[in-house]
């Protein structure tokens, strides 16, 4: 949460420029006029043209919206009346909205479908393909190619299968063993596994190969030196390759919990939330507050809370594996 | 902070590494002359192999199928090759009658922005922060980096407000292609990405260029672009296949549809195109990125390693 503001532009530049020369003597003081003409002899003009373009798109679009949503979530705004302050009011309405204890359940019932479904999955993946040879390069092709197609495509493919007529995808291979048919997304308890579950194949690719390039780098010598020693297969994944990608996975479990928790095309244009509100998650609510019912603060004090949230979870996880790993 | 920047390191030194550990993994050629680890990684491996062909390449190649079928034959056979015939005229139809040929080109239209400036903010702001090294360089970049630890969620509706009324300068964005390009080259990632691998190039060459009498802007144009090539091609993919997939953020800016890229526009007309129609346009959609995926398969699987990483 340490929003930083941009730096001040007229502060004279003083770079590898304007450096005085191995043979010129260290510059005396001088008047500011003489020292601004000097800093722009010496490039500090078009050095600072160089930053423009940085200093512009992060001062508009990453800097000041981030001190605006400080501003707006302690306003009354609609984006047509003037806003007027109203202290904690939004977060207040926010708290005391029933639904967003049900779209905090929800969202937390998808990180940990996702945790259970798709965390692992991509370390076994990646340990069996960086024993293959010949087939690497096309099982990497292959794992990765999910991840390539826009989530929309995707996840308008998987509402296809799951299409809960008898003669939808998954009903008639579930019908070839005489079982369903089965609503999925109309199903209350089956939407939001069904939809990790395509989730899960849209992104398990880019986990695989992080997990499998972390793999091909550990040295070759700890593998040799616990064979010699007369470590299993088995135990030298325990003993050598799980110790080495520890790092790694820490890493890993933290990016896709923050990931899942901010959660949205996928349950936005699967089931839009439905049924029974049982797929709405944070993000979506957020969506609702700002572009349905036009409340900007109550929208924004939300998004601050969840943000506020992640990092806290995140300090809290980044100090105790710390701790942990120091042990 | 310490673990993105270490993560930004080992990730840029990884692909080096990759190449020269090729050595040996967990399984040596000793266990290969087993004969039960030899069956046993025969079995996984196909079981691994058949798995992805019908999980990964399987949904694929369905919508191939349902591109060219009937909304009948999608609906009520979907695992028989087109009982109709081949509807060839499901491509030109999906192409003019649901927009797709439009959409495609926002798309492309939108892609091209996002990369072009994408670079342009990465490259000149990473020259700055790692080459140029003026006094105000440990502070822009800080402020780059803490943009990174903030989660995105956090500026969603402030940066919409933004794009509504733009400070000092009180333009509104919304419906131009301005309100997508720009937010997305304020990329924390590509502009970290940029300024290590710069910090990693020979400092000699500029010093030697500058007692030369090579200004800023030539040190720039004839030295650090053409030694950039690599990471201007990690970044491009990044920034190309990034706005190909983005959703929400044209939704928001993009009201219009004789504006909207294809994710916008399938997701809008999904439940009221007829389902022939609605599949040839998500096969449309899929064409290129998966083409330039093939194409360019090392340096995408190479890079797969930063996109994770953005998502901190």
């Amino acid at each position: 949460m340490t929003a930083t503001a941009p730096p001040v532009l007229d502060e004279p530049a003083v770079g590898a420029y304007d450096r005085p020369g191995p043979t010129q003597q260290p510059r005396p003081r001088r008047r500011p006029i003489a020292a601004f003409s000097a800093w722009v002899r010496a490039g500090g003009v078009a050095t600072l043209v160089m930053f423009l373009p940085l200093l512009l798109t992060f001062g508009y679009f990453a800097w000041w919206p981030i001190l605006k949503s400080l501003i707006l979530a302690f306003q009354s705004t609609d984006l047509i009346n003037e806003p007027t302050w109203v202290g904690l009011r939004n977060f207040e309405r926010v708290l005391a909205d029933p639904l967003l204890w049900t779209a905090a359940g929800n969202t937390v019932w998808f990180a940990v479908l996702a945790l259970l479904i798709g965390f692992p999955l991509p370390i076994l993946m990646a340990m069996v393909m960086a024993e293959l040879r010949r087939t690497r390069q096309i099982s990497s092709v292959l794992v990765y190619l999910p991840v390539i197609i826009p989530p929309v495509v995707s996840v308008l493919l998987w509402k296809q299968f799951y299409d809960p007529s008898a003669s939808g995808l998954f009903n008639t291979v579930l019908g070839w063993f005489g079982l369903g048919p089965v609503g999925w997304l109309q199903d209350p308890a089956l939407a939001m596994p069904s939809i990790v579950i395509q989730a899960t194949w849209a992104t398990a690719g880019t986990a695989t190969i992080i997990y499998l390039a972390a793999l091909m780098s550990i040295q070759a010598e700890l593998y040799d030196a616990a064979e010699v020693d007369g470590a299993s297969i088995l135990q030298r994944t325990w003993h050598v390759t799980l110790p080495q990608l520890r790092s790694v996975i820490l890493l890993m479990l933290l990016l896709q919990i923050i990931g899942t928790m901010q959660v949205f095309t996928d349950p936005f244009v699967m089931t839009g939330g439905g049924p029974e509100n049982r797929t709405v998650t944070l993000l979506m609510l957020v969506y609702n507050y700002a572009f349905l019912s036009g409340d900007f603060g109550k929208a924004t004090a939300l998004s601050l809370l969840l943000a506020l949230v992640l990092s806290v979870v995140s300090a809290i996880y980044l100090r105790l594996t710390r701790k942990w790993s120091e042990s | 902070m310490t673990s993105v920047t270490t993560t930004v390191r080992a990730i840029t030194r990884r692909p080096r590494e990759q190449d020269e550990s090729e050595e040996r993994s967990n399984i040596s050629a000793l266990d290969r002359s087993r004969r039960t680890v030899r069956v046993t990684t025969r079995i996984l491996t196909v079981l691994l192999i058949v798995g992805l062909v019908v999980v990964a390449f399987g949904p694929l190649l369905w919508l191939f199928k349902a591109a060219l079928s009937t909304s009948q034959d999608i609906l009520k056979y979907p695992f028989e090759w087109w009982p109709s015939g081949i509807q060839w005229q499901n491509l030109p139809d999906a192409w003019s009658q649901i927009r797709i040929g439009q959409y495609l080109l926002n798309t492309v239209w939108m892609a091209a922005g996002c990369w072009f400036f994408g670079l342009l903010v990465a490259l000149t702001g990473g020259y700055g922060i790692a080459i140029l090294r003026p006094k105000y360089a440990k502070a822009v970049n800080a402020a780059v980096l803490a943009t990174l630890f903030i989660p995105g969620v956090v500026s969603l509706i402030s940066l919409y407000v933004t794009i509504l009324d733009v400070p000092l300068i009180g333009v509104n964005l919304v419906n131009t292609f301005w309100a997508v390009w720009l937010p997305t080259a304020a990329s924390a990632f590509n502009v970290l990405l940029v300024a290590r691998f710069f910090d990693r190039l020979p400092r000699d060459v500029f010093e030697a260029a500058r007692i030369d009498g090579a200004g800023v802007f030539r040190v720039f144009w004839s030295i650090v672009l053409p030694m950039s090539r690599p990471v201007i091609g990690v970044v491009s993919l990044l920034t190309i296949v990034g706005s190909w997939k983005e959703f929400l953020w044209p939704l928001l800016v993009l009201p219009s549809p004789d504006l909207q890229p294809l994710s916008v526009g399938l997701y809008r007309i999904s439940d009221t195109a007829p389902t022939s129609l609605l599949m040839a346009g998500m096969f449309i959609s899929v064409i290129i990125p998966i083409g330039l995926f093939l194409l360019f398969q090392r340096q995408f699987l190479r890079s797969a390693g930063q996109a994770g990483a953005i998502k901190g």
